[in-house]
């Protein structure tokens, strides 16, 4: 008899998990050899594949298709321009505080919100974003509806030197990103993921098997939550200047986040990566388009869910079998035998 | 008075609400689809009417005999060319593609009419009020508060008294068994848009008189719609107008204690009704 | 003989990867009640489901007076005269009973069967016309069901499990009404768990077996150990 086993390796989660390891050393090292706009465009990128991850984990895995979740990255900003600058906490100790706080928010925000279904649903958590924003307009302590900039001496406390800035606002973006893609993986992989997984696929059955949808659900809000108000805190650390506008603006942290995701492939690990770069290869080629660069964008994300709604790479790997990520188990050693 | 006059302002603005919810509520409750774009649909018959009364010199309101018509027109070819491939068990198609297309009509109105603010000029009538007492109440306003009940009576009739609104309730209960009936699914579905965006037309304008709009207008609008919608209870057409009242009044007596506090004070009684009555407050029996 | 009204000519079928029906094939000539019987998962519901084009099918594999109409969406076949008393009835539940038949006469085609005439019929029906359908009972809903059906007027009707769960003495009420209904020249296709029953209103039968057709016969002459042959496979 042949041994069999389960394993979740395929050759080229293998092969990919190898060359992880020079391709973050060439990345940690980017502030000597990238140029100062390299590395602020390639900052941008962890931060929205950041965002594009954390999105897709909260719909395309728990079902909860939000289009607010422009209130998380607005807060996170928020946040860490009130703690640094009206509480004068030094800005590497808000990072952590934010997110803390940005769970804290979350929860009895999805307590309310969890009551409507579906598309509703996704419009309650656009209400909510704007309530946010509503809210933040009102603080004139942080300049109200025109905004304000991070004070400079916060700035100079960072690091020394207009360089050294540089270099660490792209290692915390970078951290950010391989931290909240590393906690989705390691989510996934864990009973709780699994368990997500079952309910996406059968939401019913998940519950006979005595699996507290609620539950699930909540915590992966919170937890997306959180890790969107760190990233919030990193995407206005880099601009220096906040306004409600800019922080709470749907197209910005909502609308590419899920076109992103959509093209990319929802529902899989893969799909937010490859749909950022995607996206950003567009931008950077079309940007000049303008408004026609956006309408494009729209018509492509229509078209993918059209004609290829588990995007890129679902058609990739439904052609291929490929798997970056090993997230799904395989049983091997199984003679193959005539289905 | 003072606030007595905030009140009746409040519910007449209430009309305009219940205008932009009532396209969301006909095509939630035929379809289960929820647009996204609804609000950028508002604003695009807004500037439809504004081309139609600057290339013909029309009233905005005249202007309505061509933007409604026009509007569910292109209701109903949206639903048969795009939205009836989304319809399905599986939400996510219809919503991320009415969002794709809500970033498509502000993008395309940006093009088209740029960004800056316009407004419909209706004339005298704009200005135009009834003294009742001590409180003054804009025409218009009253006009808005007046069509919105006839559009909603309009509507209640129609799905109770004709064939059209029996095959709208019969499709929305079993699809395929409607199907049988040798009703077409996608045309009725077709129907069920373009009559939401001929509603939809009516409040555009009303709000292009009202207020100005720019191409980014739409979202607040959808906004405003939908939570008319929640508070109302789903699926019932009288509720979604008691909805907007309580959405309009909310908001004037938000703006009375502090102009910031307007369109905040609207989301908060939004939320507040949801967390106390989570199901609306007129919910349909069999819903 | 004359030519037959409804041809299938091997007949595939699926559910996603699953294989409802094998090469099915039968005939239908005008005027006869055709029996379909068959143990659950047969695909007695799958062969209805197909012809009345709830199913998609290849055009050619069904056949409507020499016309394909495989391939036809449900609303057109029901245009074309085939009408469906789905398994389980299926009323609308927002439509009161009069509503619910008269949404049947949607398609508008012209024949003996009126509001009027469905009244006289079940005239229970006409007491609760304004009544939900809802609120009736198993029976009277399934009554309802029948009505909706022949009020397109069709020349074929399809009844999938008209006798399901109902009490016995409904459903000999039920069965008793057949022979009016079927009468004037409409052609039926019955499916029926109850082998006695649909051997007693039909003139043919055909009994399917996990996808395939493994038994055809006239009702009045095949005998009791034919069909627990074909029916089991034993």
């Amino acid at each position: 008899m042949t041994q069999m086993h389960v394993t979740r390796r395929t050759r080229l989660s293998t092969v990919a998990l190898i060359l992880m390891v020079p391709i973050l050393i060439a990345l940690i090292t980017a502030p000597w050899w990238a140029g100062r706009s390299e590395l602020r465009l390639m900052g941008e990128i962890a931060l929205y594949m950041s965002l594009a991850t954390l999105w897709n984990l909260l719909a395309g895995y728990a079902g909860l298709v939000s289009v607010g979740q422009q209130a998380y990255v607005g807060l996170g900003g928020y946040l860490f321009f009130a703690l640094t600058m009206l509480a004068g906490i030094d800005p590497y100790a808000a990072l952590p505080l934010a997110m803390l706080a940005g769970a804290v928010v979350a929860a009895p925000v999805a307590v309310l919100i969890f009551r409507l279904r579906g598309a509703y649903f996704a419009i309650g958590t656009w209400v909510m974003a704007e309530v946010f924003r509503l809210t933040f307009a009102q603080v004139s302590s942080l300049g109200g509806g025109s905004g304000t900039s991070l004070a400079t001496d916060i700035v100079r406390s960072m690091a020394d030197g207009r360089s050294a800035r540089e270099a660490m606002a792209w290692w915390l973006a970078l951290g950010a990103a391989v931290l909240v893609i590393g906690a989705v993986v390691l989510f996934l992989r864990s009973r709780q993921g699994v368990a997500l997984t079952a309910i996406r696929d059968n939401e019913l059955a998940a519950r006979s098997l005595g699996i507290d949808i609620w539950r699930t659900k909540f915590i992966v809000y919170v937890v997306v939550g959180a890790l969107t108000t760190l990233i919030g805190c990193l995407i206005f650390l880099q601009k220096l200047r906040i306004s409600p506008d800019a922080a709470f603006s749907v197209n910005d942290w909502t609308a590419f986040v899920i076109f992103i995701v959509v093209i990319g492939g929802i529902g899989t690990i893969e799909g937010p990566i490859i749909g950022t770069l995607v996206f950003f290869a567009l931008r950077e080629t079309m940007a000049d388009l303008g408004t026609l660069y956006l309408i494009a964008l729209g018509l492509v994300a229509i078209v993918v869910m059209l004609k290829a709604p588990r995007g890129l790479w679902g058609f990739f790997r439904d052609r291929y079998n490929l798997e970056i990520f090993p997230l799904s188990r395989r049983v091997n050693g199984l003679t193959s035998k005539g289905a | 008075m003072d606030w007595a006059n905030a009140v009746i302002q409040g519910v007449l603005l209430g009309g305009l609400y219940a205008l932009f919810a009532a396209g969301l509520s006909l095509i939630f409750g035929v379809m289960r689809l929820v647009n996204i774009a609804h609000g950028d649909l508002i604003v695009l018959s807004a500037y439809l009417a504004l081309t139609v009364t600057t290339a013909l010199g029309l009233s905005p309101l005249l202007a309505l005999i061509i933007v409604v018509p026009g509007m569910g027109l292109i209701g109903y070819t949206l639903q048969r060319a795009i939205l009836n491939r989304t319809m399905g068990e599986d939400l996510l198609p219809p919503l991320l593609v009415t969002f794709g297309l809500s970033v498509i009509i502000q993008n395309a109105l940006l093009m088209g009419y740029t960004a800056d603010p316009q407004n419909l000029q209706a004339g005298a009538i704009e200005v135009a009020s009834v003294e009742i007492g001590a409180i003054a109440l804009g025409v218009m306003p009253l006009i808005v508060f007046g069509t919105a009940v006839v559009v909603i009576a309009g509507l209640q009739w129609m799905f109770y008294h004709t064939a059209l609104g029996r095959a709208f309730r019969a499709t929305s209960d079993r699809q395929d068994i409607a199907q049988l009936m040798g009703l077409n699914r996608a045309h009725i579905f077709g129907l069920a848009m373009g009559l939401s965006l001929a509603v939809t037309a009516l409040a555009g304008v009303f709000l292009g008189i009202r207020t100005s709009f720019d191409p980014a207008a739409g979202s607040a609008r959808l906004i405003f719609g939908f939570e008319a919608v929640i508070i109302g209870g789903l699926g019932n057409l009288w509720g979604t107008l008691a909805g907007g009242v309580i959405l309009g009044v909310a908001q004037t007596v938000g703006a009375k204690i502090n102009p910031g506090y307007q369109i905040l004070a609207g989301h908060i009684v939004f939320l507040l009704i949801l967390a106390v009555r989570p199901r609306g407050l007129f919910p349909r029996i069999d819903g | 003989m004359p030519d037959p009204v409804l041809t299938i000519d091997k007949l595939n079928a699926h559910y996603g990867d699953f294989q409802a029906l094998y090469d099915v094939s039968m005939t239908v000539e005008p005027g006869e009640v055709v029996a379909v019987i068959g143990a659950n998962g047969a695909g007695k519901t799958t062969l209805l489901r197909s012809i009345s084009g709830l199913l998609s099918n290849s055009a050619n594999e069904i056949r409507w007076r020499g016309t394909p109409i495989g391939a036809l969406r449900a609303d057109q076949v029901a245009q074309q005269g085939i009408a469906l008393v789905p398994e389980g009835r299926l009323l609308f539940p927002s439509l009161s009973v009069e509503e619910n038949l008269i949404i049947g006469g949607q398609a508008k085609r012209k024949g003996p069967w009126t509001l009027e005439r469905v009244y006289a019929l079940f005239p229970v029906l006409k007491e609760r016309r304004n009544q939900a359908s809802t609120s009736l009972s198993g029976g009277q809903q399934q009554m309802v069901a029948i009505g909706r059906a022949l009020m397109s007027n069709p020349d074929l009707v399809l009844m999938d499990e008209i006798s399901l769960g109902l009490a016995p003495v409904i459903i000999r009420q039920i069965y008793e009404a057949l022979p009016g209904i079927v009468g004037e020249g409409l052609t039926a296709v019955i499916v029926e768990q109850d082998i006695s029953k649909a051997l007693s209103v039909s003139s043919r039968v055909y009994c399917l077996q996990e996808g395939r057709v493994s038994l055809t016969g006239q009702s009045n002459t095949v005998s009791r150990d034919e069909i627990s042959r074909a029916y089991f496979g034993i």
